[in-house]
């Protein structure tokens, strides 16, 4: 008993006790077998999720640029005055609205097709493979209306050089193209993913991969739906 | 998202085929060796580059073979590439990328990586960014003229200079792509600490090496996505007309620009916003490696563990509170530059935690100055020596007139520059008989520390007081500006300090590639170590632990542990004190 106190003192980070009961256990079926589905799903989404932190971290720092970008001023060499040069950019609304509407349906499909796929896999799981009944379309749809989406922007920017507002006519434009086509570059990754995931099907992957995929993608499918909604607000709102 | 797929693949067997096994391998293992030499030949780019701008500092009409004679833009251009290189792909690469790749999976008894393909796709990708960085130097122009740092109007206007035209364009690329494969990186080491420890690996059971890697990790997580939408907006800027950066009225060679509105301290803010986590990220790293070994060749526990980890969170967080202090000559108000200096000193606390700690775990130890212990040390030196100039220059008062002297470069690079490469160094004296199954020859390995340490510190500490006497940096010719001619002889001496130094490391690069081949073989735990990765094979099987998954009962730094018969007690020993089982204890169960 007394050495064992004595470990408690230069034991680096503890001392030789029973290992605590949880501590990660990633990896433990090396050797007979891939890690079970359950872990895998749960690292995924843990990968997901920290990757997520390295988007939000681009488009908080591209909002700071749009908010310092909207008080910097020009001086006139002869009069002296400082000017403003940011215009509120005039948005067609209806069309972004629009929009919005198709992403919120395409994300409410993908919760709906990770729903269907995750009770087929249960069915799977107790009854086989092949008894499993056939999947609702919500996927495609999902893609679809993802695409619809897409389109709809690709619209909103011509519509917006009809009426003459370019890149960089106005740094108000500029930030406008600039964060619809970032945040339509992290759709379409998302559409390959969704993609892949639908082709899993045709190929006669296990259901367990497609559900794998799915869901992660889902977290970030419902992220970016969000995050339009936040780039929506801001030229909304702020200016 | 196919990752799964390869993953569970590569569960199975090793890869057998040259190409899957060398070169778009999955295995962290060969990820870190690529990364590590991806390191070494961008080290010697940036050592060269710095070698002609010491020639050109000190006799500036020569004409050098293969270059001529090094004209005021090349020079530009030989300082932005040097820093580019050493920052990004040698101090970023090899620490955390390197060394973090092939021993955090090890050292927290994981098979591999959690995202093995994402993984090879970092290294490909930091390649990709290597080879564009390469082609600035090739193009019409040449490499860009704007530093490492980039600022604009002169990064932003292409007509600015020779550099600034396709050059400039390549440069903001490759650094838009190195952001990329950083931030890929950084998610899998994260996801790899925080779900593929092994049983018995609490946090608090982990290696100093593995929390600096994770801290890092999270520092390049939060700051290269920065520098990726500043590069964005800096390539609009150069290309499609934007104006972010571009103030109006810009006039460049006598034409009048049409941007207008541009604010160029976004650009500050935003590029020091990364700017400055990047130094951490640089040398945490090293300070990881630091402490693992003086505790090792001290033969003692790491003195004060846990105050450790919470100095490496602290001096990680206030990380992303200071960059201001870089920014204090662009005319901010007393207020900010205020609260960025105070918050610059309070980095003094963490980093003095840890160095009292580094000296409590030497004191009485029973010191073993093998040269990994060495370059520890020398670490911890060029820590201090470094460190110290830091609070100078915190003060705006200061800072305003040292900020563009030898005294800055003197500063960083003694802290950012040597002290991180040291650490490189200590690591891969450390841990190349675990990589490469041989030891490094300890004669070579200690004519290198000395003529390293002591040409650093010839090359380095002089320039503090060149700073102090206004020398100013980044201009190309001062040889004929009166009252400095009182330097030339500094200068001089510097310049052949420098050619000393790294006439030194080919000592180290030949000792490198003559062990791999003809070293002395290695025994699996040459120093007597109680990490993980020196539990397992040398070098470690493709799965790292052939098969068998290890369990963990001990912390990291059990030396000389009273009772047990060893004076150290491996971290997978599962007797309470390392085999010295009192009659009345039993040894304790796995589970």
């Amino acid at each position: 008993m007394p050495a064992s106190l004595e470990l408690e003192k230069h034991g680096g980070g503890g001392g030789g006790r029973v290992p605590p009961p949880r501590g990660g256990d990633g990896g433990g079926a090396r050797g007979d077998d891939a890690p079970d589905f359950r872990e895998r799903l749960n690292r995924y989404r843990l990968g997901m999720a920290i990757g997520l932190i390295g988007v939000i971290m681009v488009f908080v720092s591209l909002t700071s640029a749009f908010i310092v970008r909207q008080g910097t001023t020009t001086r006139d060499p002869n009069t002296g005055i400082e000017t403003v040069d940011w215009l509120p950019i005039t948005l067609p609304t209806s069309a972004l609205v629009l929009n919005t509407l198709l992403l919120m349906a395409s994300s409410v499909a993908l919760e709906m097709a990770r729903r269907s796929l995750k009770r087929q896999y249960a069915v799977a799981e107790a009854v086989g493979d092949s008894e499993a009944q056939a999947p609702a379309p919500w996927l495609a749809i999902s893609v679809l209306l993802g695409a619809g989406f897409l389109a709809g922007q690709l619209f909103v920017w011509s519509e917006l050089r009809r009426r003459g507002v370019y890149l960089p006519t106005n740094p108000s434009s500029s930030f406008f193209y600039l964060l619809t086509a970032l945040h339509g570059v992290h759709l379409l990754g998302g559409m390959i993913a969704l993609g892949y995931a639908q082709a899993t099907a045709w190929f006669h992957r296990s259901i367990a991969q497609r559900l794998l995929v799915v869901d992660v993608t889902g977290i970030y499918w419902h992220f970016m739906a969000l995050l339009w909604l936040y780039i929506f607000g801001l030229f909304q709102f702020v200016k | 998202m196919a990752e799964h797929i390869e993953h569970a693949a590569h569960a199975h067997a090793a890869p057998t085929g040259f190409i899957r096994k060398y070169v778009f391998s999955l295995d962290h293992k060969v990820i870190g060796i690529q990364y590590y030499f991806l390191a070494l030949a961008s080290v010697f780019i940036g050592m060269f580059l710095s070698l002609l701008m010491r020639i050109h500092l000190v006799w500036p009409g020569v004409s050098l073979p293969l270059i001529g004679e090094i004209k005021p833009e090349t020079y530009l251009s030989l300082l932005t590439m040097h820093g580019t290189f050493m920052v990004f792909f040698v101090l970023t690469t090899a620490p955390q990328s390197g060394f973090g790749n092939y021993f955090l999976p090890i050292q927290i008894g994981a098979p591999d990586m959690a995202f093995p393909v994402l993984n090879m796709l970092s290294f490909w990708t930091t390649f990709l960014a290597f080879l564009v960085a390469i082609a600035a130097f090739f193009v019409e122009g040449g490499a860009p003229l704007h530093g490492w740092t980039g600022y604009p109007p002169l990064s932003a206007v292409p007509s600015a200079g020779p550099g600034e035209a396709l050059g400039a364009d390549l440069w903001v690329l490759s650094i838009a792509i190195f952001c990329v494969a950083s931030l890929m990186g950084a998610l899998n080491f994260i996801t790899t600490v925080l779900d593929l420890r092994c049983k018995g690996m609490s946090m608090m059971r982990m290696p100093l090496t593995v929390w600096a890697w994770f801290i890092t990790a999270i520092l390049g997580l939060l700051a290269f996505g920065v520098l990726l939408s500043a590069g964005i907006l800096l390539l609009l800027d150069r290309n499609l007309g934007t104006s972010f950066f571009i103030p109006g009225g810009t006039v460049v060679n006598g034409t009048l620009l049409n941007h207008k509105g541009g604010s160029p301290l976004l650009w500050q803010h935003l590029f020091w916003f990364f700017g400055h986590p990047e130094v951490y990220i640089a040398i945490l790293p090293g300070m990881g490696v630091a402490s693992q070994l003086l505790s090792t060749f001290s033969r003692k526990p790491i003195f004060g563990y846990k105050a450790m980890v919470y100095a490496i969170m602290a001096i990680g967080g206030l990380g992303f509170v200071v960059w201001g202090h870089h920014m204090f000559m662009s005319g901010m108000s007393p207020y900010s530059a205020f609260a960025f200096s105070l918050m610059t000193m309070a980095i003094g606390v963490p980093s003095a935690i840890k160095t009292f700690n580094w000296l409590g775990t030497i004191w009485r130890g029973r010191v073993h100055f093998d040269s990994p212990m060495l370059f520890a040390v020398g670490f911890v030196s060029l820590f201090v020596s470094g460190g110290l100039s830091g609070p100078f220059l915190a003060q705006p008062l200061l800072d305003i007139y040292l900020h563009d002297t030898f005294f800055v470069v003197a500063h960083f690079h003694l802290i950012m520059g040597v002290a991180a490469i040291f650490g490189i160094f200590a690591g891969t004296y450390y841990w190349f008989p675990k990589m490469f199954g041989r030891m490094m020859n300890e004669a070579l390995a200690q004519a290198h520390f000395w003529l390293t340490l002591i040409g650093t510190y010839a090359i380095f500490m002089p320039m503090h007081y060149e700073g102090m006497a206004a020398r100013p940096r980044r201009y190309s010719q001062l040889t004929e500006v009166g009252w400095l001619q009182q330097l030339t002889g500094v200068e001089k001496f510097v310049t052949y300090a420098a050619f000393i130094t790294i006439a030194a490391q080919f000592i180290f690069v030949f000792n490198l590639f003559w062990s791999m081949f003809k070293g002395k073989k290695a025994t699996d735990n040459p120093w007597n170590a109680t990490t993980l990765e020196w539990t397992t094979a040398t070098p470690p099987p493709h799965d790292n632990f052939a098969g068998v998954t290890p369990t963990v009962y001990h912390g990291p730094y059990e030396y000389s542990v009273p009772g047990a018969p060893n004076d150290f007690v491996m971290q997978t020993d599962p007797t309470p004190h390392g085999g010295h089982v009192p009659s009345e204890d039993k040894p304790l169960a796995a589970e």
